[in-house]
């Protein structure tokens, strides 16, 4: 019997979305193994996500508890160790968040088990699983074996659909482990708010790049027009005009919308990286040999700053 | 102020990576080598963190060929002092590097370990974490600045980490915006793009970076068994993106938009 954690990631005391995605891939490998999956939530004033993760039909372990307010992977780190072990978990599964990014090689760390990180899928029979993740930028798909008796994941969302509603597991709390010393304090968090829907869940992402020349304003009059979420590339993020946050590409955020626009984005490989699972993706862009037009579905060679007033207004006028 | 930083030998991330025929590994020919990017950043951010102190030692780490040397010269022509090159004939997988980063670590006590926050040839972003965890200190991943790469802070090269009474302090990009964290010295600090604009190396540094030491060790040295825990099986292309078509004009894409994609 193989059993599988699936560490939840959280913000504002609601659980992530991303985290039902890797709920359905942590499912995959339970149906597999033979084992059963179990969540687990850790923070402070955490019993709402606890319970809406409970709803989607496992049974969660909830740490709930001040010491263990922010998510400092010195800490976690021993919460998710204490966890995996209380459920004999072979697998430690988490959606390839910043938190889980920054906890769980810790977390490998202690259990003595080899990591894949953003893994999109699964290869291999029965319960001999490889897991297949990105290299170079997505340029490359490689299939990987973990040789240790515990593996830990980090999977990426958009690759996996999100797990629905069940009948509600059993919520019952872990009771912190040791923390020992910790040597990392939390000093502040500066959120970045926005009406805008998150980026990761969009169903249509609108972003901008160095074309933009530093006005996001089309962008932005373009997605609020949609209800579409804003995105930027790293040049765009770099020049400080957007929140880092918007980043989609390699390093930044993976999304797979129905629609993404492209804006003034030459198409850099780093880029493409993070977009290019979109259904339909459209590009604008004043150079006719930009990189990007040769995976967009719909090109339009044209002036960001005249193409997409007249869109919007195309748009409005059905 | 003694700071240690990793620097990786991969393909340069500008060039198109093709998979052999066999998916045994990817396609070697004509391809070119420079440091990782983002350990790029952790060396300059070293270079200003020394500066700034008036005094220190910045030690560049690479794990791998001989080969890997060239990037260190590198390192060494931003500033670095001097190179310690972990000597592997096969490639480590990202544990296996932080259990020999962890022996080194030991061997030079470092206040400060600056690692790039992934390597952009495996993507897997773990060693700063694991290394952390090895050694049993605290970290703070993804190091970046409020002010962004064009401020006038970053044109005065000031470091974005502030050290002071035995701590880091460092802002993190994390989903959701920026987080500050004081890490308590000796800590691992990893790198993200928008902590700083990494220096060219001048024509005197190079000159210089010639006669700079570089040790030699092995796995065997450290002590350190460098069997994978994740072994890759093979590789393979991702599902190529057929480029669509170019439509004239606004009317012409709204009209592909709404009756034949259907997304709006």
């Amino acid at each position: 019997m193989s059993n599988v954690l699936l560490v939840a990631e959280h913000l504002n005391q609601s659980l992530k979305k991303s985290s039902l995605h890797a709920l359905e891939a942590a499912r995959q490998i339970a149906s597999r193994s033979g084992g059963k999956v179990f969540g687990l939530v850790v923070g402070k004033g955490v019993g709402e996500v606890a319970n809406e993760l409970a709803r989607h039909g496992v049974e969660v372990l909830v740490a709930d508890d001040a010491r263990v307010e922010h998510p400092l992977a010195e800490a976690w780190s021993k919460v998710v160790e204490k966890a995996a072990k209380e459920v004999s978990a072979t697998y430690v599964v988490a959606a390839s968040g910043s938190q889980s990014k920054d906890v769980l090689p810790r977390v490998a760390a202690r259990l003595g088990a080899g990591m894949a990180s953003d893994v999109i899928g699964f290869g291999g029979e029965g319960a001999e699983i490889t897991f297949k993740r990105p290299m170079w930028a997505g340029s490359v798909i490689a299939e990987v074996e973990i040789t240790t008796p515990v593996k830990v994941l980090t999977v990426r969302p958009t690759d996996f659909s999100a797990a629905q509603p069940g009948e509600a597991g059993q919520v019952r709390s872990l009771e912190l482990p040791d923390l020992g010393t910790i040597r990392t304090h939390f000093v502040e968090f500066r959120q970045v708010k926005s009406e805008r829907p998150p980026l990761t869940e969009a169903r249509i992402v609108v972003s901008g790049g160095r074309g933009t020349r530093g006005d996001f304003s089309p962008v932005e009059a373009l997605a609020d027009q949609l209800g579409a979420a804003v995105g930027a590339t790293r040049a765009a993020v770099d020049a400080g005009w957007v929140p880092n946050d918007l980043q989609v590409g390699q390093t930044g955020k993976t999304v797979a919308p129905d629609l993404y626009i492209a804006l003034g984005i030459s198409g850099a490989i780093q880029h493409v990286a993070g977009m290019k699972g979109s259904k339909v993706i459209v590009a604008i862009n004043k150079d006719p040999d930009a990189p990007i037009f040769q995976i967009a579905d719909y090109g339009l060679v044209g002036d960001l700053f005249q193409v997409v007033p007249e869109l919007q207004k195309a748009l409005t006028g059905k | 102020m003694k700071i240690l930083c990793g620097v990786k030998r991969v393909e340069d991330p500008d060039q198109k990576i093709k998979v052999n025929p066999d998916g045994s590994w990817i396609a070697l020919d004509g391809i070119n080598y420079k440091p990782n990017p983002y350990d790029e950043i952790a060396v300059e951010e070293a270079l200003r963190l020394k500066e700034a102190h008036g005094s220190g030692e910045v030690v560049v780490v690479s794990i791998g060929g001989e080969e890997s040397v060239t990037e260190m010269r590198h390192a060494m022509a931003m500033g670095a002092d001097r190179g310690i090159l972990v000597k592997v004939s096969e490639r480590v997988d990202s544990d296996a590097a932080a259990r020999l980063l962890a022996k080194v670590v030991e061997r030079e006590k470092p206040d400060l370990v600056i690692l790039g926050r992934q390597a952009v040839d495996s993507d897997q972003g773990q060693t700063g974490q694991l290394l952390a965890e090895y050694l049993g200190w605290g970290q703070a991943t993804f190091a970046a600045k409020f002010e962004s790469l064009e401020s006038e802070e970053e044109k005065a090269k000031k470091p974005g980490l502030q050290v002071q009474d035995g701590k880091v302090r460092v802002i993190r990009e994390i989903d959701g915006g920026l987080e500050v964290l004081d890490v308590e010295l000796p800590a691992v600090v990893t790198t993200e793009l928008r902590l700083n604009h990494p220096r060219y190396a001048s024509l005197p540094g190079i000159m210089k970076a010639k006669k700079k030491p570089v040790e030699e060790l092995t796995p065997a040295d450290l002590g350190v068994d460098v069997t994978p825990k994740v072994k890759i099986r093979k590789l393979s292309s991702p599902p190529e993106r057929k480029a669509g078509i170019k439509v004239p004009d606004v009317a012409t894409l709204v009209e592909k938009l709404r009756n034949e994609a259907k997304v709006i």
